[in-house]
């Protein structure tokens, strides 16, 4: 009996070992719904996992350009919902989100995308205006604008976040301030509170994680 | 008679701290209440700081526009302002701030923290003072 706990013990020790020798890259979780499909390999039937994706969209972003969900292929990118005259939660997600866009400006596989939820008074033009006083230019942050309903299934039925309107909510409109990370496989990777400083950083560093996991992937072994 | 002049030298010094400190109280008691207020109310867009964001929304750093405009203060906290160019700090901001339901004393609460944060040292704004601009708003 003595023996059996005394060798648990040396093998627990030999596992803490090696994992402490080989330390795994950091992965990030994939979020959403998840299925299972079974087809026939060769005669064999295997099981997949099939992750949540972001389905196909189609809107217009600050310069007027037709943005697609092709138009994010092969990009790791931070999703957010707002409204330019949002009085309450958007001013302080977009401060924390001009973090990241400074921090990832140079990085070529990387884009901000950020849905109006008020398409009405939300214009192209007014979109423009307020990337300019933001003081984001180029095309690593793009503003989008589309048909409402396309925006608020695409936010509550796949990005899984809160967006509707009601008008007896500030500025009239209800939504949570999520910053959603979508990898390059259109898989939710992660959520974040946008208003929240410490989650936002931990959003910079998470995005660094899912690019390392492509750029790793993508070397010759 | 070395000991009665040291006695009376503590009890004129405790009384100048005691004066100094109800002034200090008060004061003290506006801020610390408008920090508060500050955080439920303008941090969101104002920012911790009152950095402001951008040129979207104007920092609460210009000492010399709050020291101009003290007796407007108050207006601007409660009725807001309706789309206007506002400068700051030299520089044009365009827009709207919210109006608030705020009473007399949390307006005097808020501007003394304010007045008294983030590199403005103007002092306190008390519930008459706010009262008596409230009255002659526009």
């Amino acid at each position: 009996m003595r023996n059996v706990t005394l060798a648990a013990l040396v093998l627990l020790t030999t596992f803490t070992a090696c994992k402490f020798n080989d330390p795994e890259k950091p992965k990030l979780p994939i979020m959403g719904q998840r299925d299972a499909v079974t087809r026939v390999v060769n005669g064999k039937e295997v099981v997949d996992t099939v992750y949540k994706t972001i389905p196909a969209f189609k809107f217009v972003n600050q310069y007027g350009d037709s943005i697609t969900n092709k138009s994010l292929d092969g990009y790791v990118y931070v999703a957010d919902f707002f409204f330019t005259t949002c009085p309450s939660i958007c001013p302080v997600m977009h401060r924390n989100m001009l973090k990241i866009y400074d921090t990832y400006k140079d990085v070529k596989d990387f884009k901000i995308i950020s849905h109006t939820i008020d398409p009405k008074h939300d214009s192209v033009e007014v979109l423009k205006k307020y990337a300019d006083k933001l003081g984001i230019s180029g095309n690593n942050w793009w503003l989008l604008q589309g048909k409402k309903e396309e925006t608020y299934t695409l936010g509550q039925k796949d990005y899984l976040v809160a967006v509707m309107q009601d008008n007896g909510a500030p500025g009239g409109y209800v939504h949570q301030g999520w910053f959603v990370l979508i990898d390059k496989d259109k898989r939710i990777r992660g959520y974040y509170d946008g208003t929240d400083e410490k989650q936002v950083e931990k959003l910079s560093g998470d995005i660094k994680i899912l690019l390392d996991e492509y750029n790793t992937a993508e070397k010759p072994e | 008679m070395k000991f009665k002049v040291i006695a009376l030298l503590v009890a004129f010094i405790s009384l100048i701290a005691a004066c100094k400190s109800d002034e200090q109280q008060e004061f003290m008691r506006y801020y610390n209440g408008g920090n508060l207020l500050y955080k439920q109310h303008c941090q969101n867009c104002h920012g911790a700081q009152g950095q402001g964001l951008s040129q979207l929304i104007p920092p609460l750093t210009d000492s010399v526009y709050l020291k101009t405009n003290r007796e407007k203060l108050s207006c601007l906290v409660n009725y807001g302002i309706e789309e206007n160019v506002v400068v700051i700090n030299k520089k044009a901001y365009q827009g709207s701030m919210p109006a608030t339901d705020l009473p007399p004393v949390d307006i005097a609460k808020v501007l003394t923290y304010i007045n008294n944060s983030f590199g403005n040292k103007l002092g306190l704004i008390n519930v008459e003072t706010v009262e008596k601009h409230l009255a002659a708003c526009k």
